[in-house]
């Protein structure tokens, strides 16, 4: 076995481990240089990020009161402002911050107000206004839109995540063993899927990854770290870290290729603390651990091409901001987007703080958010990417005429 | 619609309805495959697979004490390290359980000569999903499909509702268990503890009550709102499984917890529930498991999974209507799906998911899975861990989730590995001929036939789209 398929290994036990699945898709614009490409990453958690938690409003006079065993002590959190700081299990994320190069919006959500998972990310992930809209992701749609046709599309997990499904055909890849028997049976079954729709495009592109990835792991060797021996439950902490971080620098590999991907979708599962979801440590502080971790695997990763990147740290909805009967919270609406780069222009907060006074509250019970997510990604799609404001609001975001893209992020 | 031929639906019955053909199985059908399918729905349920037979109860007793004992371990050492640690050891041995169950599970579905009823069942156990994401549930997924779902899925389908939500299993993994009512006794007890400094929790937990509206019964737009989802999570505080230091007829079973319950009366769209303990939440079930939306969500649903992604709209009013006509009978709405035309089209619409890939193709080889390492790490790959879905929803089941390009590159080397594992002494051509008789098409006879090698033969006939399908 050679040291390639020994570190893709390691990554495909890594990404199931953390719950990863990572997405991307390229658009090879051959005629503009590889440096110059701007890039985009959409971070998706999954399970309804507690924002509260995330990007504490420490110095909001009813969070603590609201928060009670579960809010983040004010002289742990990572201060930002006068109002807000970082979980202490940021603390990547809070340098970047402290630079200029993150910035969060403590209020957003998408159009959806049903608190179901599943509507919520069929919602995030379609750009549609209202559940089951579209089919097709809209990630996808965006490259349909973008000035340069010549398109390539790549998912890395082992499932087709629906931001990137529609028209342009996707690849996929997961680390992970390759084909490697008889050499005549994917020109075989090639014949056989002819005028298979589903298998045959899958097939075909499949095998092109194939070799495309085998280069980019070559390029990026012993991305895999040492299995770390003993240490209990933190060892595994600590292991899940690094494996998060050599996640992202392999997906920065991908991406620094010439003709590698300039848009990447990446899941992060595990974050639907109904019970037991602690404060400064804890579940929910293992699971921002890894965040972090991943966030700057891929900041350090993409090096000088991190000043040409933007990343969107987005979740369904929000968390209800009172502590719920068993150590945790219920599913929300208002939540924290994170936003990361190396070209960010400076500023506070993006959006309005609503506050957490009772009568500010969504329903009573949530953060009311004051920003339509879908503006945050057209703001970025629009400022950095160079997609026009009518395919924004028409085919990305169908229906979002409404939605203003937010300005000036980039 | 027509019935296909009869060799074509035979190995539809066999193949869409069931987990595909035993090498003989073909043949065994009969003159009208509807009848061999019919006579597999039975009212005392599925299959049990042959396991150690744990129950839920010793698995959780278990597991707590294995919680309490790391616990105490850490209060002593510290840190210890993983590979002497004893209780490192336990959680090994309890991981190995759900293997065993997993195992049993797939030999089951690989050996079966009542394909359609287990497959039924899966159906079910996936519709009431309890994954095996949290270590105590990962202890107890076999046991839960084994108690609450396999003797039910013939049967009324509020008892499978109030089996599966009554189930120390779902419980655990919906975090009901630990829910108290804010007005009940237990959360005034509560309150006088949190003033004097300790850490009580004691409040309410909506995680269960939603996920039964939005996935098990009327579905996501079956008219609740959220004030019917904390309605009836207050009628349902008190739903929890007994602990450590309960009587030993307690620990691991369900127990309602009377001071936990909040007390009144409680309104869940539009009907009102006097206050009656655990009778309360078991009435709004029933309503619930009798309400027209739920009919309809199901009745999709199953079109779905047996049928298409996108099912006819006149199969899914026939099974509508069967389950409104006999009240939720889901034998009965087991016969509607065998007797409707729609379910006979010849064309295969079903990708098949990895584990019915898998599974199906032991079948054709007239095998079964000897290990849980012929299992797990190729469930792994292809991104359906044994007994993990990714959420309360379950599996997904339509081809654009499964067929991804890198999923067809990561089947065909699964493929491969397999046929040169077992191709041995097999004659392809049989083989083909035999999974998928009727349903064999000309190129893929000819690719089989034509192939250099058994191996390479038997791979072309796994990787086909006719057995990629059903």
């Amino acid at each position: 076995m050679t040291r390639t398929d020994l570190s893709r290994r390691g990554l495909l036990s890594a990404a199931a481990g953390l719950g990863l699945t990572v997405g991307f898709m390229g658009h090879a614009a051959r005629a503009e240089g590889g440096s110059h490409r701007k890039k985009m990453i959409t971070v998706i958690a999954r399970g309804a990020m507690d924002g509260l938690s995330a990007s504490p409003p420490v110095g909001d006079p009813d969070y603590a009161g609201l928060r009670g065993r579960i809010a983040i002590p004010a002289d742990q959190a990572l201060k930002l402002d006068a109002t807000f700081a970082l979980h202490p299990a940021l603390a990547g994320v809070h340098g970047l911050a402290l630079k200029g190069q993150a910035r969060i919006a403590p209020a957003v959500a998408g159009p959806d107000r049903a608190r179901s998972h599943f509507e919520a990310q069929d919602v995030l992930e379609s750009g549609a206004a209202v559940v089951y809209g579209t089919a097709s992701g809209f990630l996808n749609r965006a490259l349909e839109a973008m000035p340069a046709r010549k398109t390539e599309a790549l998912s890395v997990g082992a499932t087709a995540p629906l931001i990137l499904r529609g028209k342009v055909q996707t690849g996929s890849w997961s680390p992970g063993a390759a084909a490697g028997g008889s050499p005549r049976l994917p020109a075989i079954l090639g014949d056989l899927y002819a005028d298979d729709p589903l298998l045959g495009p899958a097939l075909a592109r499949g095998l092109e990854t194939e070799a495309m990835a085998a280069m980019a792991m070559q390029d990026s060797p012993g991305q895999a770290p040492a299995v770390m021996a003993g240490g209990g439950a933190q060892g595994l902490v600590r292991q899940g870290q690094a494996l998060a971080r050599s996640i992202g620098a392999t997906v920065a590999g991908f991406m620094r290729q010439d003709n590698g991907p300039q848009i990447v979708a990446i899941s992060v599962d595990g974050w639907d603390t109904h019970a037991n979801q602690g404060a400064a440590e804890g579940q929910l502080a293992n699971r921002l651990l890894y965040l972090d971790a991943l966030l700057m695997g891929l900041h350090d990763g993409l090096a000088a091409d991190w000043k040409d990147t933007v990343v969107v740290v987005a979740t369904e909805f929000g968390r209800t901001a009172r502590i719920n009967g068993t150590g945790g919270t219920d599913h929300g609406t208002g939540s924290t987007a994170f936003l990361l780069g190396g070209g960010l222009k400076p500023g506070g907060i993006i959006g309005d703080w609503p506050t957490l006074k009772a009568s500010a509250l969504f329903e009573g019970r949530d953060t009311r958010p004051t920003l339509d997510l879908r503006g945050l990604f057209k703001g970025v799609l629009a400022d950095h990417m160079g997609l026009d404001r009518r395919a924004l609001d028409a085919t990305v975001f169908p229906d979002s005429a409404g939605v203003a893209p937010v300005s000036g992020l980039v | 619609m027509p019935m296909p031929s009869r060799d074509v639906s035979a190995a539809i019955a066999v193949t869409r309805f069931g987990l595909g053909a035993r090498p003989g199985e073909l043949a065994g059908v009969g003159g009208d495959p509807r009848d061999w399918l019919l006579a597999q729905i039975r009212p005392t349920g599925a299959d049990q697979p042959q396991v150690g037979g744990e129950t839920s109860a010793v698995r959780i007793q278990a597991f707590r004490a294995y919680q309490t004992e790391r616990r105490d371990m850490r209060r002593a050492d510290g840190e210890t390290a993983s590979d002497r640690d004893p209780v490192q050891i336990a959680a090994r041995m309890l991981r190995e359980g759900t293997a065993v169950d997993f195992l049993a599970r797939a030999r089951l579905a690989a050996t079966t000569p009542a394909g359609f009823r287990e497959r039924w069942a899966l159906f079910w156990a996936n519709h009431f999903t309890v994954s095996a994401v949290k270590l105590i549930t990962a202890t107890v997924a076999g046991p839960f499909e084994q108690e609450a779902i396999r003797p039910h899925v013939f049967g009324r389908f509020e008892d499978l509702l109030i089996a599966s939500t009554a189930h120390p299993a779902m419980l655990l993994y919906l975090d009901q268990a630990q829910s108290v009512g804010p007005g009940s006794q237990a959360a005034a007890v509560l309150a006088r503890r949190r003033r004097a400094g300790a850490a009580a929790g004691g409040g309410l937990n909506e995680n269960l009550a939603r996920e039964i509206l939005e996935l098990h019964t009327v579905g996501v737009d079956g008219g609740y709102s959220q004030a019917d989802v904390t309605e009836f999570a207050r009628a349902l505080t008190g739903w929890s499984v007994g602990g450590l230091r309960e009587a030993e007829d307690r620990q691991g079973r369900f127990v309602f917890r009377a001071a936990a319950h909040e007390p009144g009366p409680r309104t869940v769209m539009g009907r009102s529930y006097r206050q009656d303990e655990a009778a309360q939440a078991a009435a709004i079930l029933r309503d619930l498991a009798a309400h027209p939306a739920t009919a309809r969500h199901l009745a999709r649903k199953i079109a779905r999974h047996f049928v298409a992604d996108e099912p006819p709209p006149g199969l899914v009013s026939r099974l509508e209507a069967a389950w409104t006509a006999s009240d939720g009978n889901l034998s009965a709405v087991a016969r509607a799906l065998v007797e409707a035309p729609e379910a006979w089209e010849p064309r295969p619409a079903k990708f098949k998911t990895p584990y019915e890939f898998l599974i199906s193709s032991w079948r054709a080889i007239g095998g079964q899975p000897g290990a849980i390492e012929h299992l797990a790490p190729p469930l792994n790959a292809l991104g359906q861990r044994p007994f993990s879905a990714p959420s309360p929803k379950g599996w997904d089941e339509t081809a654009a989730t499964w067929a991804a390009p890198d999923a067809v590159i990561k089947r065909m080397a699964w493929a491969e590995g397999f046929s040169a594992a077992v191709a041995g002494e097999l004659d392809p051509d049989t083989v083909a001929r035999e999974a998928l008789g009727g349903r064999l098409s000309e190129p893929v006879r000819i690719a089989v036939a034509r192939a250099e090698s058994r191996e390479e033969a038997l791979s072309i006939l796994l990787m086909s789209p006719e057995f990629q399908r059903r």
